[in-house]
């Protein structure tokens, strides 16, 4: 049934969350609404990964597993952004990112 | 061969008094310091003495030469196979002689240091110092290498320092303690070229080695030359310049006029008898590389020793400070133990000068200390150092004017006191060597009598009779070393020095030349009588004499203007021409380039600081658009 599906669509819908994360990421002044983006630029990579794996090596499994690396890295740094989040929200009784900006000149 | 190791505690116990007084001092009461001070340099001149009737008389077989022996001997700096510096002790004549000379006058101004600094707040610091000094000074004449030497040498400067400017709150105290240090390091810089000259060239520090008259060292150096002079005598000269500097040789004798500043057991011990005699010692304890190896520089010894000395003559006749007329009295004294040395041989009858000088070294010693000493007593009476405020302490001082006039006596060489001895056996060398030193030696022993008895005959005769409180004769443990000081002054002059110290260790035959020692009292006689006429009651006749010869007098009033040369030297010529040139060039050129770096650097952080603006959208925004850019440029330009 997938090979019906053409590559170029998951490459578009990749690109598409790829650079809804992005845009998130820069527009969002909520820090959790922020993480999500991130999470959505990770995820737009990994339907790469799996994509070109099935399509181009489907005899090999790099892809998948690199995948899961992912999968497993994007777990453990929501848990340590979320972490430095509500940090962030005991000093300063927020989370808006323009807040947070002491760390300059 | 005896075994000289024990003679290591000669300067040893000296330095741990210093380590004793120096930490612990301050909790002791003032005796007590001066006690242990007194007792641990006794302890060195019993051991001294012991040395000296050991090396010259019990061990000693008769009809052999004296040789040099190493009592003791410690590699001390291991650099390289050929550079290794040693620490030790050196026994031969002239050494132990300085070890009787040092440990008897510094013993006897210990002693007198107890009555003179009673009540002074610096009593222990001032025994501490005196320690230190002893130190030094013993390990000075110890010393088996050139270079200990210089360590020692050093240290002697130092102690000197130390002193002078013993009254740190009195700022011409201050200034002439500075001035004898700067003038002094000044001149050993000469004395480090001249070591190092000299052991690059002969391979070696070791005296023993250097000084052996059949060994390589002074055949080898004598080869290579430059100017005109071997490399030999060139170090020799560049030596003898820190031997002048410690000596107060002219044109480096600025510093001990002013070094009187210090306490006057002090002027006795340092600026009289011991330190200053250290560079005689050193042209002494080098005279064999001198004579054998570089004749013209022993000439530059003898002349300059010559005028410094007639020049320092000229200039006690104006002076109106005590201890400035006795600085300058020294001065002209070591001028003579220096053409002495200069005028000499080597070998047998041929190094008279050599013997002469050291006699004159010893007798010397006892009598400056015992003039200084005297001095001081009579400061510690009258409270000033100026002639004029005293007169007719005859009466007042009676031991101090005997032991005074003793002294007088003594340098103005009249027999039988030592001085006449001594004196003689210098004139007899100048007069076999060269007749116009010997004229200026013979010319300087007037004026010396001369100056000495203008200076007896002002403090203790003359016109003064009131004072404002009695003056009164100095505590025995002041009038003791006195007597005793005195009493070597007299018979000093009997000792068999011809036999004892001589310039290759063998005794000569030596008697009284009746043609030069006569003429030699006269004139001392003449002096003394001129002195007399002038001095001895109040007369108009020095006035005049100071009218008739108004220019000379002025300018030897002024000491020949030598403070002014050396401040037009050193401030219009050295600081205005050559450190002001320096000066700017290193604020503006060297310190400019480095403000200059700073300045830009920071410029530019300034400039670009607005980028860190801690805004975390930016930052990525700015990320993303370059990954973009370099995107857009590898995908459609490369």
């Amino acid at each position: 049934m997938i090979q019906n599906i053409p590559l170029s669509y998951f490459l578009v819908i990749s690109t598409a969350m790829f650079f809804i994360g992005i845009y998130g990421f820069l527009t969002r002044r909520n820090l959790i609404t922020m993480l999500m983006s991130v999470e959505l630029i990770l995820n737009s990579v990994n339907i790469n990964f799996v994509a070109f794996n099935k399509y181009l090596f489907p005899q090999h499994l790099q892809g998948h597993f690199f995948m899961l690396i992912v999968i497993a890295v994007a777990a453990s740094e929501a848990a340590v952004a979320i972490a430095i989040i509500i940090n962030i929200y005991r000093n300063f009784k927020s989370i808006d990112v323009e807040n947070v900006d002491e760390m300059k000149f | 061969m005896m075994d000289y190791t024990y003679t290591l505690f000669i300067p040893l116990v000296p330095l741990f008094v210093f380590l004793i007084l120096g930490l612990l001092g301050h909790k002791m009461p003032p005796i007590v310091a001066g006690l242990i001070g007194t007792l641990g340099l006794g302890l060195s001149a019993v051991l001294s003495y012991f040395t000296a009737m050991n090396y010259f008389w019990t061990s000693h077989v008769p009809e052999t030469a004296y040789t040099s022996i190493k009592g003791f001997e410690v590699p001390w700096l291991h650099l390289t196979e050929k550079l290794t510096i040693h620490l030790g002790v050196l026994i031969d004549p002239i050494s132990v002689m300085m070890l009787v000379v040092i440990t008897t006058v510094s013993l006897m101004v210990h002693i007198y240091s107890i009555g003179y600094m009673k009540g002074d707040p610096g009593f222990y610091r001032f025994f501490s110092f005196l320690s230190l000094f002893s130190f030094s000074m013993l390990g000075l004449v110890l010393a088996t290498n050139i270079f200990q030497m210089y360590i020692f040498w050093e240290l002697v400067g130092v102690s000197s320092f130390l002193l002078i400017g013993f009254y740190y709150e009195k700022p011409s105290a201050v200034a002439a303690s500075k001035k004898a240090f700067i003038v002094t390091r000044f001149a050993d810089l000469g004395f480090l070229i001249g070591i190092l000259m000299l052991s690059f060239n002969t391979g070696t520090f070791d005296f023993q080695t250097l000084t052996n008259p059949h060994g390589p060292a002074i055949a080898q150096a004598g080869g290579v030359a430059f100017m005109g002079m071997s490399v030999l005598t060139w170090s020799l000269i560049f030596i003898f310049v820190g031997g002048a500097g410690k000596s107060a040789m002219f044109p480096f004798h600025i510093w001990l006029p002013d070094a009187m500043e210090g306490p006057t057991p002090v002027s006795a011990l340092i600026h009289a008898a011991t330190m200053v005699v250290a560079g005689v010692y050193l042209v002494a304890r080098l005279f064999p590389v001198f004579a054998l190896g570089a004749p013209d520089a022993l000439h530059v010894v003898a002349w300059i020793g010559g005028f410094s000395s007639i020049f320092a003559a000229v200039i006690a006749c104006t002076q109106t400070d005590i201890k400035r007329v006795l600085a300058f009295s020294t001065m002209s004294q070591i001028g003579y133990m220096m053409l002495a040395l200069g005028v000499s041989g080597y070998g047998g009858e041929e190094g008279l000068g050599f013997m002469a000088s050291n006699f004159h070294l010893f007798t010397h010693a006892m009598f400056k200390a015992l003039l200084f000493l005297g001095a001081g007593a009579v400061i510690h009476a009258v409270h000033s150092n100026e002639m004029g405020d005293m007169g007719n302490l005859r009466k007042y001082l009676p031991i101090t004017h005997i032991t005074f006039l003793i002294a007088c006596l003594t340098i103005a060489g009249i027999p039988p006191f030592s001085g006449f001895f001594s004196k003689d056996e210098i004139l007899a060398a100048a007069f076999k060597d060269n007749k116009m030193l010997f004229a200026i030696e013979y010319i300087v022993a007037g004026l010396t009598a001369f100056y000495m008895f203008r200076l007896y005959y002002g403090i203790f005769w003359g016109k003064k009779t009131h004072y404002h409180h009695t003056p009164h004769e100095a505590p025995k443990v002041m009038t003791i070393p006195l007597l005793i000081l005195a009493f070597g002054s007299v018979f000093a002059g009997f000792l068999p020095f011809h036999n004892l110290v001589t310039s290759d260790g063998k005794g000569f035959e030596s008697h009284i030349d009746w043609m030069i020692a006569i003429p030699s009292i006269l004139i001392g006689v003449l002096g003394i009588a001129i002195a007399t006429v002038m001095y001895k009651s109040e007369t108009a006749i020095p006035d005049k004499m100071a009218q008739s010869f108004k220019h000379l007098y002025k300018w030897a009033l002024r000491k020949f203007y030598m403070d002014e040369v050396y401040l037009f030297v050193t401030r219009k010529i050295i600081f205005r021409y050559i450190s002001m040139p320096i000066a700017w060039f290193d604020r503006h050129i060297v310190d400019g380039t480095m403000n200059g770096i700073a300045g830009i650097t920071q410029y530019a952080a300034y400039s670009i600081k607005g980028l860190q603006s801690g805004k975390l959208q930016q930052y990525a925004f700015v990320f993303v658009s370059g990954t973009v850019i370099l995107v857009l440029i590898f995908v459609y330009l490369v």
